[in-house]
């Protein structure tokens, strides 16, 4: 599935939702499924600090496609970082480069992206497109 | 409770609104209180009638703005109960206050060799700017520790005294843990070596009855905005023959007597550290601030909040499974915890749509979260408008979020 496919599922998936506890159940359900990070990749140097919360991510190239691994500290940020790489994982550098992540504020989560939140998301985004970049230019 | 509630609660138009289709519950008032409309009404009136330059003008209005920013000096000097309004600065707020001192420490008094202690329980805004002093002068740093209490470590304090020490910094009360410090014995030790007391006491001043003399630290730092009074402003007091002899911290208009360029001779205190227009409209609005304490009593807000405190931790002690972070004898206004099992952030989360308002993370004190090796708190901090109420609805948020995570 293509980028923009996958965040029209998540979107879909979300809209059923008539209330944020269920939505935030989903989140803690889907924080289990995040593909996660080598105990070995588990390294300062990829940890992003947010003030409230610790994400921790890293990204492997195959072929012409990026396979990210990461996770977080806390359940409902590991969430929406499951949604972020399910959205990026296995896409090509390309791909990720162009393409917009939408969905977060389409399915009503976009104060996790806010300033005061600190909590990891937004570097997170902006190092999985600098990996795909980086993967691109190799 | 000694105190009218219900007309107390009136005065906070913020109190009374909806967040995420709940009826507001606002316990972060260590970061910042709700304002009473007789502050806002302060602010709104002085720049509708009032407005002027201060220290500047012989015309009406300049005289009507510098008497009142001269009467909230007053109202300051009475408020900690100081020996006269030269000793009372005004500045941004604690944040600055802890700058001018330490800057101007470091510049006049501070040398290599020196000592200067702070606790291991302080704000970064009372840490950072001595690890810049350290590095600026040559004086070494020295930390009292925390008891696992939240009680600083008082036999290693007295430890860490020598004739080295030229400086000893803490919390009145701690931010993060609620901690009271003993100020005076700690004041009093330091004293006893020639060393200068600093009293960060941002999270006093809301809080109790402050009183400098009986304190006699030799400054007194804190934050309108902390009790009902506009952010922006804060003060440093500082004694006199002290302040004298500092010299100044910025240049510029106000603080000056004359200036030639063969040299310029600075003006008196309070002035030689007030350079440019100051925030008069803020000075007018402490002086609002503190009448609004006044009139309740520090006392009933002290009591109040006291009651409240005891009532939290002991619903959180029922609930189960939770740590208390910071458990001295002494505490005031904050209680700081984590449930077992649950990150902070997830909690906060949860309770804000709740339309519970806590703050969590390491509320600026990060050294304080790696003594105890937690990610952060949460924190429930309590003003006079608090009500127990509000505390049995947080209760049940805070279940919420065990069995959502759990
Ligand atoms: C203990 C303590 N010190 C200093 C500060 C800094 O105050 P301000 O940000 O108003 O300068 C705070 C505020 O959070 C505090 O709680």
């Amino acid at each position: 599935m293509t980028i923009l496919e996958i965040q029209e599922e998540i979107i879909e998936e979300f809209d059923m939702f008539d209330d944020w506890i269920q939505k935030y159940d989903y989140l803690i359900e889907l924080s289990k499924s995040v593909p996660l990070i080598d105990e070995a990749d588990r390294v300062e140097g990829n940890l992003i600090k947010g003030c409230q919360s610790k994400v921790w991510l890293h990204a492997k190239k195959e072929g012409e496609h990026v396979r990210f691994m990461a996770d977080s500290d806390a359940i409902i940020t590991k969430g929406i970082v499951a949604l972020l790489v399910r959205v990026l994982d296995g896409q090509k550098c390309q791909d990720i480069i162009d393409n917009e992540l939408h969905f977060i504020d389409a399915i009503g989560l976009r104060e996790h992206l806010s300033m005061t939140r600190s909590n990891g998301l937004v570097s997170m985004i902006k190092q999985m497109k600098i990996y795909a970049l980086v993967f691109q230019a190799k | 409770m000694a105190v009218d509630i219900d007309h107390i609660r009136a005065q906070f138009p913020a109190l009374h609104q909806e967040v995420n289709g709940h009826p507001l519950i606002y316990f972060d008032n260590a970061a910042t209180s709700q304002k009473p409309k007789m502050v806002v009404d302060a602010i709104a009136h002085y720049y509708n009638k009032e407005n002027s330059n201060i220290h500047r003008g012989v015309h009406y209005l300049s005289q009507k703005a510098t008497d009142k920013y001269e009467l909230a000096r007053e109202a300051v000097r009475r408020f900690i109960n100081a020996a006269s309004t030269e000793e009372i600065i005004f500045t941004r707020g604690t944040t600055e206050a802890i700058n001018l001192v330490s800057t101007c420490l470091s510049n006049w008094l501070f040398k290599a060799g020196d000592e200067i202690i702070i606790s291991a329980i302080e704000h970064h805004s009372n840490i950072v700017p001595w690890q810049m002093a350290c590095e600026q002068s040559g004086a070494t740093l020295k930390v009292i520790p925390v008891l696992d209490s939240g009680e600083l470590d008082m036999d290693a304090y007295r430890a860490l005294l020598s004739d080295k020490t030229k400086l000893v910094t803490v919390n009145h009360i701690s931010n993060a843990l609620g901690t009271v410090n003993p100020v005076e014995e700690i004041t009093f030790l330091a004293q006893e070596k020639g060393a200068l007391v600093l009293i960060d006491g941002a999270q006093a001043t809301p809080h109790m009855t402050v009183d400098v003399q009986s304190l006699n630290c030799d400054f007194y730092c804190f934050s309108a905005h902390k009790m009902y009074g506009p952010t922006g402003v804060g003060i440093l007091h500082g004694k006199k023959e002290i302040l004298d002899k500092m010299p100044p911290y910025h240049g510029g208009g106000e603080m000056i007597k004359e200036v030639k360029f063969e040299g310029t001779t600075y003006n008196d205190l309070p002035f030689k550290f007030e350079a440019g227009t100051p925030n008069i409209v803020g000075g007018v609005a402490i002086e609002a601030a503190i009448r609004f304490i006044e009139e309740i009593g520090i006392e009933n807000i002290a009591q109040q909040e006291a009651e409240l405190l005891a009532y939290a931790t002991e619903k959180l002690q029922e609930v189960g499974g939770i740590r208390f972070i910071g458990e001295a004898k002494e505490k005031a206004g904050v209680v700081s915890f984590i449930i077992d099992g649950v990150h902070p952030y997830d909690a906060g989360t949860i309770l804000d749509k709740l339309g519970i308002a806590i703050r969590t993370g390491h509320h600026c004190a990060q050294p304080v979260m790696d003594r105890y090796s937690i990610p952060g708190t949460m924190r429930a901090s309590f003003a006079v408008y608090n009500t127990k109420e509000e505390i049995d609805t947080f209760i049940e948020g805070v279940k919420k979020v065990k069995q959502l995570f759990s």
